[in-house]
């Protein structure tokens, strides 16, 4: 990965339609690699997840065309929530199979086109429309639907299992653990209040995230992600020529891509495909994943680890830009990717690894810096245009490993010193799909 | 009719744009950076013919009080949400009657959802183990609220009078709760409001 680039996520851009996003966040890719001209790029990806926002079909073609990068060959990838992520590795493919030696990869998404409750229409049509939309289901009430399961096995089994009053039990560990999820929420904010390219940044406390407007029981507005208008690009080189276009570039050490099924209802009770840290033991009577961890999550991981050699991810790792649309989906997401293991995901947020070394959250975070999750702010904060997303988190990925932190955000709190090795994630409904792309500095 | 240009209205707010263009047609959005944009409003509406394939026995079954899942004969797996192929074997699934009594597996109460749901906010979802099945089925959870729910709570199915050929024709309740008069819930309604 040589460049990137991106618009401030916001609520509305209505001086800017998808195609003009796109242009401003290419030219700043362009800009950022002097060297590198339209001429070297050999064709494009580009993603976009609703055409039920654009309401124009085709419309990467249109991007495309208003690049000026006819006739130059390109597709579209479209993959729900991970449209970000899988067009980056499609980008990856491109260049790996030998086909491009310089590929473009562009995301936008407009979702301001619609009033909320409107959108949040049309992203439930992305789950069965015969079985789950029907019954008033959105995405909101699905992940509600695994968090309160996520809680029952792993909280109110470990720090309630005194309790005998099972109702009580139950409540209890929903309590606590809607605790540890706004500290998730403050964290992401916090963090996010160093990032221009953030549409909420904000300093909120505990409290606040508890007490903001109930959405889907216990998801609170502030730890669910917004929609947002945005674009972001990618553009990767094959090895000499990224050697040729700048001194700096990123390499890209290995993508894990893992589905699951699109109904929550047909998930099955099996066992945990285990990483090299774990053993069998630990999940003894752990009926996996049923809709309390994303299995896909866990196979993305599986097939990136094995591909850029990583054993013990939560050592060999610098810092994670995942895919937050829930402060719940963050710390699942924890140990799908095996930083923990499945179980401890309340107690390594409570430890502090994922936050920031210095910040003031409001809070102890004792091993503040073990592990920076979404150093960013992530989608909670930064916005979640769906198909920019998961290049959104590349480029601050790659600017994180080159850096560049500092150029590029006016700001260098968000600068992790040292920082070698990455990781992006992104994530559609419910788990039904994740990729894991693992990227690694060169200087 | 969208208004005349002498007409439109300008908004230095992007909510006020959107207000006024839904219910006039167009306005003019006045931005930071002193550009201006015109806003108008598109509609979309449209009636698919959809048919349930092979899942038209389920949405039959519901109509005349009957839950059906689907079996796998050769893993002797039981789906609660029907599917004609099993995704472990790919072998063709039989139709099941399944039991209407089963547990909550998991929970929530919608307090916000998509415009076509917004009115009956708020509203329980829940995945539901039905007796005698391997997989979970979800379902709208009715006549109880956020105080009374957990997991493991028993519940049983109901299926709507008149169908309208949807999954919502069926829903659970808690088991044992006395089927709720039409009278009596019209007046929990008016109360509410």
């Amino acid at each position: 990965m040589v460049s990137g680039g991106l618009t401030k996520f916001a609520k509305a851009h209505p001086e800017m339609d998808f195609r003009y996003m796109v242009k401003n966040a290419y030219d700043y890719a362009m800009k950022d690699v002097p060297s590198l001209e339209k001429k070297d790029i050999d064709g494009s990806r580009i993603s976009y997840f609703s055409d039920h926002f654009t309401r124009q079909l085709k419309a990467a073609s249109m991007v495309q065309d208003y690049l000026g990068l006819n006739p130059k060959g390109s597709m579209r990838i479209e993959w729900g929530g991970a449209t970000g992520g899988e067009a980056f590795q499609a980008g990856f493919e491109a260049v790996a199979s030998g086909r491009m030696n310089v590929c473009l990869v562009a995301g936008f998404e407009t979702m301001s086109r619609v009033q909320t409750w409107k959108g949040n229409e049309f992203i439930a049509l992305a789950s069965d429309t015969n079985f789950d939309y029907p019954i008033g289901g959105f995405y909101s009430g699905y992940y509600a639907l695994m968090v309160t399961r996520h809680i029952y096995e792993y909280m109110r089994k470990s720090r309630f299992a005194h309790v005998k009053d099972e109702r009580e039990a139950q409540r209890l560990a929903i309590k606590e653990a809607s605790r540890i999820l706004s500290m998730v929420s403050v964290k992401n904010h916090l963090n996010a209040m160093h990032n221009p390219y953030a549409q909420y940044p904000k300093k909120l406390t505990v409290d606040d995230v508890l007490r903001a407007e109930m959405i889907s029981y216990p998801l609170t507005r502030e730890m669910i992600c917004t929609m947002s208008d945005g674009a972001a690009v990618c553009v990767l080189a094959s090895e000499e020529e990224a050697f040729r276009l700048t001194d700096n570039p990123v390499l890209i050490k290995g993508v894990g891509c893992g589905t699951d099924t699109m109904r929550l209802a047909d998930r099955p009770f099996g066992e945990v495909p285990l990483l090299k840290h774990e053993s069998r033991e630990d999940y003894e009577g752990l009926d996996y994943p049923g809709v309390h961890s994303f299995r896909a999550g866990r196979a993305a991981s599986l097939e990136a680890y094995e591909r850029a050699g990583i054993e013990d991810p939560a050592k060999e790792l610098d810092f994670i830009e995942l895919h937050d649309a829930y402060a719940s989906s963050e710390v699942q997401t924890y140990e799908d990717m095996g930083l923990c293991k499945y179980g401890e995901g309340y107690n390594f947020v409570e430890s502090g690894a994922p936050f920031l070394k210095g910040m003031d959250y409001g809070f102890p975070t004792r091993n503040a810096g073990q592990i920076p999750i979404n150093p960013s702010g992530g989608l909670i904060a930064c916005g979640h245009p769906v198909g920019a997303t998961g290049l959104m988190q590349a480029v601050f990925a790659l600017w994180q490993l080159q850096g560049t932190v500092k150029k590029h955000f006016g700001d260098s709190t968000l600068q992790l010193e040292g920082a070698k090795r990455g990781a992006i994630h992104s994530h559609a409904g419910t788990g039904s799909s994740v990729t894991v792309s693992i990227l690694e500095g060169v200087n | 009719m969208a208004a005349s240009a002498k007409q439109l209205k300008k908004y230095r707010r992007y909510r006020d744009v959107m207000t006024d263009v839904l219910k006039r047609g167009a306005a003019v959005y006045k931005n930071k950076d002193g550009s201006e944009q015109l806003v108008i409003k598109s509609p979309y509406t449209i009636n698919y013919v959809h048919s349930y394939a092979s899942d038209t026995r389920f949405f039959l079954g519901l109509a005349q009080n009957r839950l059906y899942g689907s079996e796998c004969k050769g893993c002797n797996y039981v789906f609660a949400t029907p599917r004609s192929h099993c995704m472990f074997c790919g072998e063709p699934t039989e139709w099941k009657r399944l039991s209407t009594k089963g547990k909550v597996h998991s929970w929530t109460t919608c307090e916000f959802g998509g415009e076509e749901f917004l009115k009956e906010t708020p509203y329980n979802l829940a995945l539901v183990e039905f007796e005698g099945a391997d997989s979970l089925f979800m379902a709208r959870l009715k006549e109880c609220t956020v105080r009374d729910i957990y997991v493991g709570m028993p519940v049983e199915a109901r299926f709507a009078k008149k169908p309208e050929y949807l999954v919502r024709d069926i829903w659970v309740v808690p088991s044992g709760k006395k089927p709720v008069k039409r009278t009596a819930r019209k007046a929990v309604k008016a109360k509410r409001r």
